[in-house]
């Protein structure tokens, strides 16, 4: 028996915004919404429910509780007036999972073919990839926990498919 | 099995991440343009045995198109570039030819 738990978190705030990252507005607009440092290429910011996931060269993916997400497009809006650029709720367009318990990085890496070896994959890093036949963002919040999202329209696919890896139990592939 | 190291995210991603969008640097024709020209940009393409530049799109990653240099007998990866150029890099041609001495595609050798 596997000791992995996968959860589904339905509580989180999800903001996708589109726009010029190197442009301080928008920088100081994400770090006022989250708390924390605005994330390189590659990397992910999170503490707690807030967090900025770099997703592509010109899109970041805001973590925040659901309640604050009105009130947040808000503040973007304001923020990034005139310049352009794209910020859309997307909490019920995604949906997010957290795994957590050993054998984390075996499990994922029998579903997708990203490099999940420590030395690539790790706290503050995200990965973009995909999950047997679905997009997904994978990203760990600390030790021995992944956070990931993909298209809720796949949400119950990917439940199962998590499940499914998460009952073989470890390979032995990467360490413990 | 392809890698690509994509030039706009830095990912390493593996060809199943990707889409392909077949031959690069395939300029585009338009109502000015001869019968011939519009021929080669609609039809006319490399098959090459050995080097070839295409393009492809880092669809379950980042989401943007880039070129690559690759091997189409042995798959090795020469390099990928950004998409926003005409031809490619010369620190990657100046590799291509030592890595295939002799070798030409189109008008670059
Ligand atoms: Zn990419």
């Amino acid at each position: 028996m596997s000791e992995l738990t996968v959860t589904r978190l339905t509580d989180r705030g999800m903001i996708s915004l589109r726009g010029d990252l190197s442009d301080d507005a928008l920088r100081s607009a994400c770090t006022g919404l989250s708390g924390g440092d605005f994330p390189e290429a590659g990397h992910a910011i999170v503490s707690g429910d807030k967090g900025l996931l770099w997703m592509s060269p010109d899109e970041v993916l805001i973590l925040l509780p659901q309640e604050e997400v009105g009130q947040a497009l808000e503040t973007l809006g304001s923020a990034l007036a005139g310049s352009h650029h794209l910020a859309v709720d997307v909490s019920d367009a995604r949906a997010l999972f957290r795994l957590e318990g050993s054998g984390l990085r075996d499990t994922l890496q029998k579903l997708t073919p990203a490099d999940l070896s420590p030395a690539t994959f790790g706290p503050g890093r995200i990965r973009r990839t995909r999950l047997a036949q679905v997009a997904a963002a994978l990203w760990m919040p600390g030790e021995g926990q992944v956070d990931l999202v993909c298209f809720r329209s796949v949400a119950d696919y990917v439940q199962r498919l998590l499940e499914v890896a998460a009952e073989g139990g470890p390979v032995g592939f990467h360490p413990a | 099995m392809l890698i690509f190291t994509c030039p706009c995210c830095g990912e390493r991603a593996d060809e199943t991440e990707l889409s392909p969008g077949g031959e690069a640097h395939i300029e585009r024709q338009s109502v000015e343009s001869s019968d011939e020209a519009f021929e080669g940009y609609l039809f006319i393409r490399e098959n090459p045995r050995g080097v070839h530049f295409e393009r492809w799109r880092h669809a379950y990653g980042c989401g943007k198109w880039f070129n690559a240099a690759r091997c189409t007998v042995t798959l090795e990866v020469f390099g990928t570039y950004p998409a926003q150029t005409m031809r490619p890099p010369q620190d990657l041609l100046d590799h291509i030819s030592q890595r295939r001495p002799g070798w030409t595609w189109r008008d670059l050798a």
